[in-house]
C-alpha cells in the first residue's frame, strides 16, 4: 500500500530527526541574542535591522520581548548577550546576575517620556500638578476618588475613568515611582493593559477618561488625544511632553532614560557583540527619533561609548529607579556591581 | 350536535396551527443561532480583509523581513518559521498519535490502567495551551537542552494536538466494520498484520483529518510558543541543509531561533503606528486562510479516501 509506505517513511524520518539532532550545535554562527523590554524593543529592532543590512547578513541578530524583568531573568542566566530594559536593574536581579557570575555594562540609549493623556474635549485638565496625579493614582484612591471634583475643586463634577499600564511593565514601575513616590504602588481599580493601544482606545472614546503611556503612542494619536502639561509642583511652569522638553530636561518627572545591558563576557569574547553595541551607540540617536522616542544628547552617547570601551561594569543606580536624573550625570557616576 | 363538532374541529385546527407556529418559530431561532456564528466570523474576516488587503496581495509582504518601516515590513521569517514548526509538529504528532490510538484500540488489555489512560487522553485535550508551553520550557528547553528552537516549538505543539490525533484515530478505527477484522483474523493474520494491512489504511482518511485539524489549531497558537521563547525580531531564515559556507548540517534548522505568524501579528498590533495595525490584519488574513485551507484539505482527503473504500 502506497499510503502505508508514506506513513512509515514519515515515522522513520521523525525518529531519525529526534535521535541525530542533539549532537548538532551551531557554534560557528555569529548570533547576537537580545531580549527584554517591549518599550526598548522598537529602538533595538531598528538598530538590529540597520546593523544586519550594514553587515550584509554576516551577523545575525535576534530580538525577543519578555518584558524588562523577564529579559533580566534570561540575561542573568547567561542566555542572552544583551538585555533591553526600560528601568535600571533591580537589587534582586543584580543578585541573580552575581550568583551566575554575569557582569554587565549599563548603557542608556534613549529617553522615553511618559505621557498623561485626556480626551480632546477635556478642557479642565490640560495642566496638572504631580500632587494632583498622585491623588488620583495613589493606592489610597482606590474606590474613593471616583470623581474629577474629588481630585481638585477646580475640576467639574464628572466621573473619573482611568487607564494605564499593566503591573508587569517597566512603564508602570516608573510612573508609580515618579507620581506616587514608590515603584509598583498604585490603585488597582483602573483599566490596566500591557497593550498601550487599548489605553489609546479607552481615552479617545471617553470625555472623562485619563490614561498614561510612552510618548510614541501619543505622537501617533495626536488627533485623538490631548497630552496633559505637567507641573512638577504648584509653582513650576506647566510643561508639555515633546522631544525638546525631554531633551532639555524640563519635562519632569515623567521622562526617563531607557537602557541596554550588555553581558561583559560576551562583549569581550564575541566581536559581533562588540560591533553591534558600537553600532547601536552610534546610530541610536537618529533611529530612536524615527520610532517615536527622544534621543539622548550627543555627548551622552560619546560618554556611553567610552564606558563601553572601558568595559565599565555594574549599575550606577544601586538597584533602585531614580526620578529626574540627567543622563550625563549618570554616565559619570561610579558604578556598583 | 353538529355545531359542537364544528367547534371542536376549529379548536383542534387552532391547536395544530399553534404547534406549527412554534415549529416555525423554533426554526427561525435555530437559523438565527447558526447564523450568529457565521455572521460574526464573516464580519471579522471582512474587517480584516478591508484592513489588510493591500498587503496580502503584494509579493514583498511574503518575502520581506520585519522592519521598523511599515512599508518595507514583511512576514518572510514568520511564515517560514510557522511552516517549519508545522512540519516538526506533523512528523512528531502523526506517528505518536496513531501508535497510541492503535495500541489503545487493538492491543491494550481492558483494565483500570487502560481506562485511566483513556480518561487522561480525553482530559488532555482540554488542558490550556499555555500549560503545554510551561511543560515544554522545563522539559525540552532546560532538561533536554533543545534550546529555544524550531524543534522545541514543533514538539510542544505536537504534544498539544496529540489528544486530538488519538481521539480522531480511535474514532476512525472504530468506524471500520467488525467483520473486516474478523475475516482477517480468521485467515490467520497476526494482530500486526491486521493493523498494518487493514485497519490503518482504511482509517487513514479519519487519521489525516484528525492530524490536519489538530495542526489547524496549532498554527494559530501563540501562548505556548511565546512561553518557550520564540523571538519577535528575526531577519534571517533557518539554515538550509547543506547550503551556505561552511555547509549547514541536515538538521541544523531544527535548532535555529525562529518566530511564527501569530507572534508577528501580536507584535505589530501593539505598535503605536496604525500602518503596523494594517500589517497585522494582513497576517491575520494569512493565518485564517491557512487554517481554512487546512480544514478544506482535511474534508477533501476524507472524501477522497472514503470514496475508494467499499465494504
Amino acid at each position: 500500500m502506497k499510503l502505508r509506505n508514506t506513513l512509515s517513511l514519515v515515522a522513520t524520518l521523525a525518529v531519525a530527526g529526534v535521535v541525530t539532532t542533539p549532537a548538532v550545535t551551531f557554534a560557528a554562527e555569529e548570533i547576537v541574542k537580545i531580549d527584554g523590554s517591549s518599550t526598548v524593543y522598537p529602538v533595538t529592532e531598528a538598530v538590529a535591522e540597520e546593523f544586519q543590512t550594514a553587515q550584509r547578513g554576516k551577523v545575525k541578530v535576534t530580538v525577543g520581548i519578555s518584558g524588562t524583568g523577564g529579559g533580566f531573568k534570561k540575561f542573568c542566566r547567561g542566555e542572552t548577550d544583551i538585555s533591553n530594559a526600560s528601568r535600571p536593574i533591580l537589587e534582586k536581579e543584580m543578585k541573580l546576575c552575581a550568583e551566575n557570575g554575569i557582569q554587565y555594562i549599563e548603557l542608556p540609549v534613549a529617553f522615553d517620556a511618559l505621557t498623561v493623556v485626556i480626551h480632546p474635549k477635556n478642557t479642565w485638565a490640560e495642566e496638572m500638578t504631580v500632587a494632583e496625579l498622585n491623588k488620583m493614582w495613589a493606592p489610597e484612591a482606590q474606590g474613593v476618588i471616583t470623581n474629577w471634583k474629588q481630585v481638585s475643586p477646580r475640576f467639574p463634577d464628572r466621573p473619573l475613568k482611568l487607564a494605564g499600564a499593566g503591573s508587569d511593565s517597566g512603564t508602570f514601575d516608573y510612573f508609580t515611582e515618579a507620581i506616587v513616590g514608590k515603584a509598583k504602588s498604585s490603585r488597582g481599580d483602573y483599566l490596566a493593559s500591557e497593550d498601550d493601544n487599548v489605553v489609546v482606545q479607552f481615552v479617545s472614546s471617553d470625555e472623562n477618561a485619563l490614561g498614561y503611556f510612552g510618548l510614541a503612542y501619543y505622537l501617533e494619536n495626536q488627533d485623538k488625544l490631548k497630552a496633559v502639561k505637567i507641573k512638577k509642583d504648584e509653582n513650576s511652569p506647566a510643561v508639555a511632553p515633546s522631544v525638546e522638553t525631554v531633551n532639555n530636561g524640563t519635562y519632569q518627572p515623567l521622562s526617563r532614560p531607557i537602557f541596554i545591558y550588555v553581558n561583559a563576557k560576551a562583549a569581550k569574547e564575541k566581536p559581533e557583540v562588540r560591533e553591534f553595541v558600537a553600532f547601536y551607540l552610534k546610530h541610536a540617536g537618529k533611529l530612536a527619533k524615527e520610532v517615536g522616542y527622544v534621543n539622548l544628547p550627543d555627548q551622552a552617547y560619546e560618554l556611553a561609548m567610552k564606558n563601553f570601551q572601558a568595559m565599565k561594569t555594574g549599575t550606577v543606580f544601586g538597584g533602585h529607579a531614580e526620578v529626574g536624573v540627567r543622563v550625563e550625570e549618570l554616565l559619570a557616576r561610579e558604578a556598583k556591581q | 350536535m353538529q355545531q359542537s363538532e364544528k367547534n371542536e374541529l376549529t379548536a383542534l385546527r387552532r391547536d395544530i396551527a399553534k404547534r406549527r407556529r412554534w415549529d416555525v418559530i423554533f426554526g427561525l431561532i435555530g437559523l438565527g443561532a447558526t447564523l450568529i456564528g457565521v455572521i460574526v466570523l464573516f464580519a471579522l474576516f471582512t474587517d480584516l480583509v478591508l484592513d489588510g488587503y493591500r498587503h496580502v496581495v503584494q509579493e514583498e509582504f511574503y518575502f520581506n523581513f520585519p522592519s521598523r518601516r511599515p512599508e518595507r515590513a514583511g512576514i518572510y521569517s514568520a511564515w517560514v518559521g510557522t511552516a517549519l514548526v508545522m512540519i516538526v509538529t506533523f512528523l512528531a504528532a502523526a506517528p505518536l498519535g496513531v501508535a497510541a490510538a492503535v495500541y489503545l484500540e487493538e492491543y491494550a488489555p481492558k483494565n483500570w490502567l487502560t481506562e485511566l489512560i483513556e480518561i487522561n487522553v480525553t482530559n488532555l485535550a482540554a488542558v490550556p495551551s499555555i500549560v503545554y508551553g510551561l511543560l515544554a520550557l522545563g522539559l525540552f528547553v532546560y532538561i533536554l537542552d533543545f534550546g529555544q528552537s524550531i524543534l522545541t516549538a514543533g514538539l510542544t505543539l505536537a504534544l498539544m494536538i496529540l489528544p486530538v490525533v488519538i481521539v480522531a484515530t480511535r474514532e476512525a478505527l472504530r468506524a471500520i466494520p467488525q467483520h473486516i477484522k474478523e475475516a482477517a483474523y480468521a485467515l490467520g493474520a497476526t494482530r500486526w498484520q491486521v493493523v498494518s494491512d487493514h485497519l490503518v489504511p482504511y482509517a487513514s482518511g479519519g487519521i489525516l483529518t484528525g492530524v490536519i485539524i489538530g495542526m489547524a489549531r496549532a498554527i494559530g497558537e501563540t501562548a505556548p510558543v511565546i512561553t518557550i521563547g520564540a523571538l519577535t525580531f528575526i531577519a534571517f531564515l533557518p539554515p538550509m541543509p547543506f547550503a551556505g559556507d561552511p555547509p549547514a548540517g541536515p538538521f541544523d534548522w531544527l535548532f535555529s531561533p525562529f518566530t511564527v505568524l501569530p507572534i508577528q501579528m501580536f507584535n505589530w498590533l501593539s505598535r503605536p503606528q496604525s500602518e503596523f495595525h494594517s500589517l497585522a490584519a494582513g497576517v491575520g488574513i494569512v493565518i485564517i486562510v491557512a487554517t481554512l485551507l487546512m480544514n478544506g484539505l482535511a474534508i477533501w482527503l476524507r472524501y477522497r479516501i472514503r470514496r475508494n473504500l467499499t465494504w
